[in-house]
């Protein structure tokens, strides 16, 4: 592809890239005091991505490295799921309000659907298809199958991956301390009972 | 999502140089409420700054109280050991809050300048004065179940929609922004605004400040305190109406309380009136409804949320009963 017509490919989105920072500073050079310009280039350098190109990021997904470029505007949800073709996080509501996107983030459970991927620089992601160690599934889903903690099981993954870090964080204390730490992610199924009694049942150290 | 130019810096001067340099730049941290509305269209930023790398999510024990970094998410808030045993109120206000994933995500400052859940706010097809100021309010006349009672004007009756504000309100927390023109720092009680006439504009900052940490000065509110939040489920809903109340009781004898409420007003409303009352008094049923009473005086009640006018008395007065009764 020729350079002069910008597409999506990474190289192309460096070249792009470099432009728009130009393009970027240009405009400061004219609307700023010549004091500043100097500023601006020195400190705006860190990272800076231009609205309709890709940037670079680089992180770890289930303990595989990922180099890739991405729009500022992709969610870490729709990385995952459209670049990465995991596709066990779900997009249920796509706005953080039903939990079926829940990944952990350096270890530490968030709705994916919210996360800017760009913002993830450096990060390690936890998603459903690395809780199991090769064949041997995690105490969790083995949980969930025994317990019947799903019916359509669209939200389970979410539910799984809430589970994992509700006992990590120390809220499985009862089963009331579970429905209050598990009330963001939501089954339209009506599984509930059935969760808590999966995620005590790993609390407590049975396999379920 | 609209596209949008993405800038990351980790110091604060270069942060507040990057919000100046585009018109209509906007502070990116935890982003559970900016990506939501970036995503329904309500606001369409030409660039966000990333400030989450920024060094200001620490929590430390000053000379007079606690400082909170504005980075701090709401769970480390929640779970910090001072903050547990120094401002239990704040904690427990923080955790009735969203969900854990959101409040791992969410962060201190993100939380104070969290917008409204108005219905109307969040349809763009809909008239309000707030997202698209002139066009009218929905509310007014519409839906306006979840809508204030307190402060609220006739261009604007929606409510903040936050918790945490109303424990920071009840404990006096103090603001410390930076932007163009220094440092500088704001009482709770100043920073979030009501509508007036000016429903766009939801809090005193100037265009581009950033919030760097919260101050909470030490007070004697961590025995009797109480945050009780009344909605439409257990968990995991907004208010409909909610209590912070911290009593510092000598016997059975009120020495002082702190009083706000959430759910009523386009910030978190301050009952210092029914503060005062309850200086000097007993502890009894009789008072704590007094003292409800005291705190809507003014209210005012639409079509849908009338309710509001019993439930958050009531509401007030038990937690009152609640906190009294720790022991």
């Amino acid at each position: 592809m020729a350079k002069n017509h910008p597409g999506p490919s990474a190289n192309e989105g460096n070249n792009r890239r470099d432009f728009l920072k130009k393009s970027t500073l240009i405009t400061a050079i004219a609307l700023a005091p010549p004091s500043l310009i100097n500023a601006a280039e020195n400190k705006l350098d860190e990272k800076i991505a231009g609205a309709f190109e890709k940037a670079p990021l680089n992180l770890e997904v289930n303990g595989v490295k990922h180099s890739l470029t991405v729009e500022p505007r992709v969610t870490l949800l729709d990385l995952l799921r459209e670049e990465l073709h995991l596709t066990g996080s779900k997009k249920g509501c796509d706005r953080g309000q039903c939990g079926a996107c829940t990944v952990h983030v350096n270890g530490v459970r968030i709705n994916s659907c919210l996360s800017l991927a760009i913002a993830n620089e450096g990060n390690s992601i936890t998603t459903i298809e690395g809780l199991a160690k090769a064949d041997q599934l995690h105490p969790m889903q083995e949980a969930f199958i025994e317990h019947d903690g799903f019916q359509c099981g669209y939200c389970t993954s979410g539910q799984i991956m809430s589970g994992v870090a509700c006992i990590n964080e120390g809220h499985a204390g009862s089963a009331e301390e579970v429905s209050e730490f598990m009330s963001g992610n939501i089954c339209r199924c009506g599984a509930y009972p059935n969760i808590v009694n999966a995620i005590m049942s790993v609390k407590k150290g049975g396999n379920g | 999502m609209n596209q949008f130019e993405y800038v990351r810096l980790s110091d604060v001067t270069g942060a507040a140089k990057a919000i100046s340099k585009v018109a209509n730049s906007q502070f990116l941290a935890g982003g559970t409420n900016l990506i939501d509305l970036i995503k329904m269209g309500i606001t369409t930023p030409a660039r966000l700054v990333d400030i989450k790398p920024l060094p200001l999510a620490m929590i430390s024990r000053t000379a007079g109280g606690i400082t909170i970094g504005a980075i701090a998410s709401n769970s480390q808030v929640a779970e910090h050991a001072d903050i547990k045993s120094m401002f239990p109120l704040l904690a427990m206000a923080i955790n009735a809050g969203a969900s854990p994933q959101l409040r791992n995500m969410a962060t201190t400052g993100g939380n104070l300048m969290q917008r409204t859940r108005c219905p109307y706010f969040f349809d763009i097809t809909m008239p309000c004065n707030k997202r698209a100021p002139g066009t009218g309010c929905g509310a007014l006349e519409g839906i306006n179940r979840m809508h204030a009672i307190l402060g609220a004007s006739d261009k604007c009756i929606a409510v903040n929609p936050s918790d945490m504000n109303v424990a920071l309100a009840a404990l006096d927390a103090t603001i410390e922004v930076t932007g163009a023109k220094g440092k500088r720092v704001i009482r709770i009680a100043d920073f979030h605004r009501l509508p007036g006439d000016h429903p766009e504009l939801d809090n005193t900052l100037a265009k581009g400040e950033l919030i760097t940490s919260v101050t909470i000065p030490a007070s004697p509110f961590n025995k009797n305190y109480h945050y009780l939040k009344v909605r439409d489920r257990t968990s995991y809903a907004f208010a409909l109406v909610s209590a912070a109340v911290g009593l510092q009781m000598d016997g059975n004898t009120i020495r002082a309380a702190r009083i706000a409420m959430g759910g009523v007003a386009h910030k978190p409303w301050r009952a210092t009136a029914a503060e005062k009352f309850l200086q000097g008094k007993t502890a009894t049923d009789e008072n704590f409804e007094k003292a409800g009473q005291l705190a809507i005086e003014g209210a005012h009640g639409y079509e849908h949320n009338k309710f509001k006018l019993k439930l958050a008395p009531n509401a007030v007065r038990q937690a009152l009963l609640t906190a009294a009764a720790k022991k």
